[in-house]
C-alpha cells in the first residue's frame, strides 16, 4: 500500500502553498504549478504530505492510498 | 453461454465480407434499411454478452472493449443514459459524419439496441452544431422511426459546440448537464456518474453501428472479418497526397501497403503519414510496410490508430511547417482550465514555430521544446496536452532531417496548409 499525491488540475490555481510545505516531493514549474515527484512518500514524510493537502486554499491536492 | 445467436428468423443474410457499415450510396430511408438488414431485434441484457463475445473495441479512438463498458454501466444498477458521440472533433476525420449520412438508421439502431439492453431512460445522439447536413439527415431518420414506433427509448439530437475537446466524454457530459463543453476531473467517469448524475454510456457512432450488426447477426459473424484480438472493420479517413481520398472501410489488421494500394498511392512517393489524427502521430514511410491498421500494431510503433485518420504527406512537402500549424491549433484548443496545458502548449507552439524559422533562434527553441515536453505531459485533467505532446514528439522525430536543414539556415519555402485548422466557436 503506497501513498501518492494527486492534483486536481482544474481546481489548482498555482498558489504554491503545497510546494512551500512539502518541498521534499513538490516543486513548481515555471508557471507556478506543482510538479509531484515520483519518489515514494515514506512514513516519516506522511505528515508533511497531509499538511500540504490540508493547506491548499482550493483543496486541489489530495492524498490517495493504493 | 448458449450457442451464438444468429437469430436470422427473417432470412436476411448478414453482410459477407466488406463493406458492413458503409453502403456504396447513402441509404437514408427506413424501409430500404430494413429490407437490407431485417427488422431490429428486441434487445435485452443478453446483448451485452454478445458484444463482449464479439470482441468489439470502441471506434472513437481509445479502443476500449465496448462490452466491458456496457457491463460497467449496467453494473451500477440504475437506469442509465446512452450518449452516442457523433461530434467528430478531429479536423482531418470525416468517417463519423459519413457514416451518419450514409447509414443513419444503422447508427440509430445501435443506440436503440444499447438503450433497450441497458434499460436506459434517455438516449441522445450528439452532433457538432457546425455539421448541419448531418443533423438534418439524422433528424429525418428519427422522424421516420417515430412514425414507425421502432425505438422503445426515444432518441433525441443535441447539437454540440464546435470545439476540439467538446467530444471528450466528460466534456460532452458536462455540456449535456448545462455546463461548458470542457472536460471535468475524473473520477467519477461517465459510466459511474454522467448525465443528470446517472451512469452514462458514451460510445462513438461507429461503435454503435457495429453493436446494431452484432445484435442482428451475432458475435461469431462479427469475428469473420478482422483479427482475433481486434475483430471487425475500421472506418478510415484517407487524405493528403493520395490518388483516391475519402472514407473507406477496411478489415481491422489490413496492412498499410494494402490500404495505400487501394487508394491508388505509391509508398515510394510518401514522406510520412499522419495516423490517428492530431491526437495521433507521424509515421515515416520506411516504417509503414511493417504496420497494420490496428491499435496493437500502431501502439507498438509508439503511435495510435485513434479516430482512423490517415493523412499522406508527399515527398517534397515540409512536415515541419504542417506540424507547426497543427501544434498551434492544438494549443489554441485548450480549455483554459489546467495551468500546464494552457501555458505549456502555447509555449511549445511558439518554440516549434521558431524551429521552423531556423537559424540560431531555432536552435535555442529546439532545446526549449525538449525541456517543455516532459513538463506538460500528464499534468492536466484530460488527455489533450498528452496528445499534443505526443504529436509534437513524433514530428520532431519523423522530420529530424528537415529540422537539421532548417536549423542550418536552409528552411523550406513557405507552403500552403495541407491539414485543416478550423475556426472554432464558444463553449456552450
Amino acid at each position: 500500500m503506497s501513498l501518492r499525491l494527486v492534483v486536481d488540475w482544474i481546481a489548482c490555481d498555482a498558489r504554491g502553498v503545497c510546494a512551500e510545505l512539502f518541498p521534499e516531493r513538490i516543486r513548481l514549474d515555471e508557471w507556478g504549478y506543482p510538479i509531484i515527484s515520483s519518489e515514494p512518500i515514506t512514513p516519516d514524510l506522511e505528515h508533511h504530505a497531509q499538511r500540504a493537502v490540508n493547506a491548499c486554499p482550493l483543496m486541489a491536492l489530495n492524498l490517495r492510498r493504493d | 453461454m448458449t450457442q451464438d445467436n444468429a437469430r436470422n428468423t427473417t432470412g436476411i443474410s448478414p453482410p459477407a465480407g466488406i463493406p458492413r457499415l458503409l453502403p456504396p450510396s447513402p441509404c437514408t430511408d427506413l424501409m430500404s434499411h430494413l429490407r437490407s438488414f431485417g427488422p431490429l431485434p428486441p434487445a435485452f441484457r443478453h446483448v451485452i454478452d454478445h458484444v463482449n463475445a464479439s470482441g468489439l473495441l470502441g471506434r472513437g479512438g481509445a479502443g476500449f472493449p465496448t462490452g466491458t463498458k456496457m457491463a460497467a454501466v449496467e453494473a451500477r444498477g440504475r437506469r442509465p443514459v446512452i450518449v452516442a458521440n457523433g461530434t467528430e472533433g478531429e479536423p482531418a476525420s470525416a468517417k463519423d459524419r459519413t457514416l451518419m449520412m450514409f447509414a443513419p438508421h444503422l447508427v440509430l439502431d445501435g443506440i436503440s439496441t444499447a438503450a433497450s439492453a441497458l434499460d436506459a431512460s434517455d438516449a441522445i445522439i450528439c452532433i457538432d452544431s457546425a455539421h448541419g447536413q448531418v443533423a438534418t439527415t439524422i433528424a429525418a431518420a428519427l422522424a421516420e422511426r417515430v412514425v414507425a414506433g421502432i425505438d422503445r427509448v426515444p432518441i433525441r439530437i443535441e447539437l454540440t459546440p464546435h470545439r476540439y475537446v467538446a467530444g471528450e466524454e466528460t466534456a460532452l457530459v458536462h455540456w449535456l448537464n448545462g455546463g461548458d463543453a470542457k472536460p471535468t476531473t475524473t473520477p467519477p467517469r461517465p459510466f459511474e456518474k454522467g448525465v443528470r448524475g446517472r451512469p452514462t454510456l458514451v460510445d462513438n457512432v461507429e461503435t454503435l453501428a457495429n453493436v446494431a450488426l452484432i445484435a442482428r447477426f451475432g458475435s461469431e459473424w462479427f469475428r469473420t472479418v478482422g483479427q482475433p484480438a481486434e475483430p471487425g472493420t475500421v472506418l478510415l479517413t484517407v487524405s493528403g497526397r493520395v490518388g483516391s481520398p475519402g472514407v473507406i472501410e477496411v478489415p481491422s489488421g489490413s496492412t498499410f501497403s494494402e490500404l495505400l494500394h487501394r487508394v491508388d498511392t505509391e509508398i515510394g512517393n510518401i514522406d510520412a503519414v499522419l495516423i490517428g489524427g492530431y491526437f495521433g502521430t507521424w509515421v515515416p514511410s520506411a516504417l509503414l510496410s511493417e504496420l497494420t491498421v490496428s491499435h496493437s500494431s500502431l501502439r507498438s510503433a509508439g503511435g495510435s490508430l485513434g479516430s482512423g485518420v490517415v493523412f499522406v504527406l508527399a515527398k517534397g512537402a515540409c512536415g515541419l511547417q504542417q506540424s507547426a500549424r497543427v501544434i498551434r491549433w492544438m494549443a489554441d484548443q485548450n480549455a483554459g482550465q489546467c495551468g500546464p496545458c494552457m501555458f505549456g502548449l502555447p509555449a511549445i507552439a511558439d518554440a516549434f514555430e521558431l524551429i521552423v524559422a531556423g537559424g540560431r533562434r531555432g536552435r535555442d527553441a529546439y532545446s526549449r521544446v525538449q525541456q517543455l515536453l516532459p513538463v506538460v505531459e500528464r499534468r492536466g485533467a484530460c488527455r489533450h496536452p498528452d496528445g499534443a505532446v505526443r504529436f509534437t514528439r513524433s514530428a520532431l522525430s519523423t522530420f529530424a532531417g528537415d529540422i537539421d536543414r532548417h536549423l542550418k539556415g536552409r528552411s523550406c519555402a513557405p507552403e500552403p496548409a495541407m491539414l485543416p485548422t478550423p475556426i472554432t466557436g464558444g463553449w456552450r
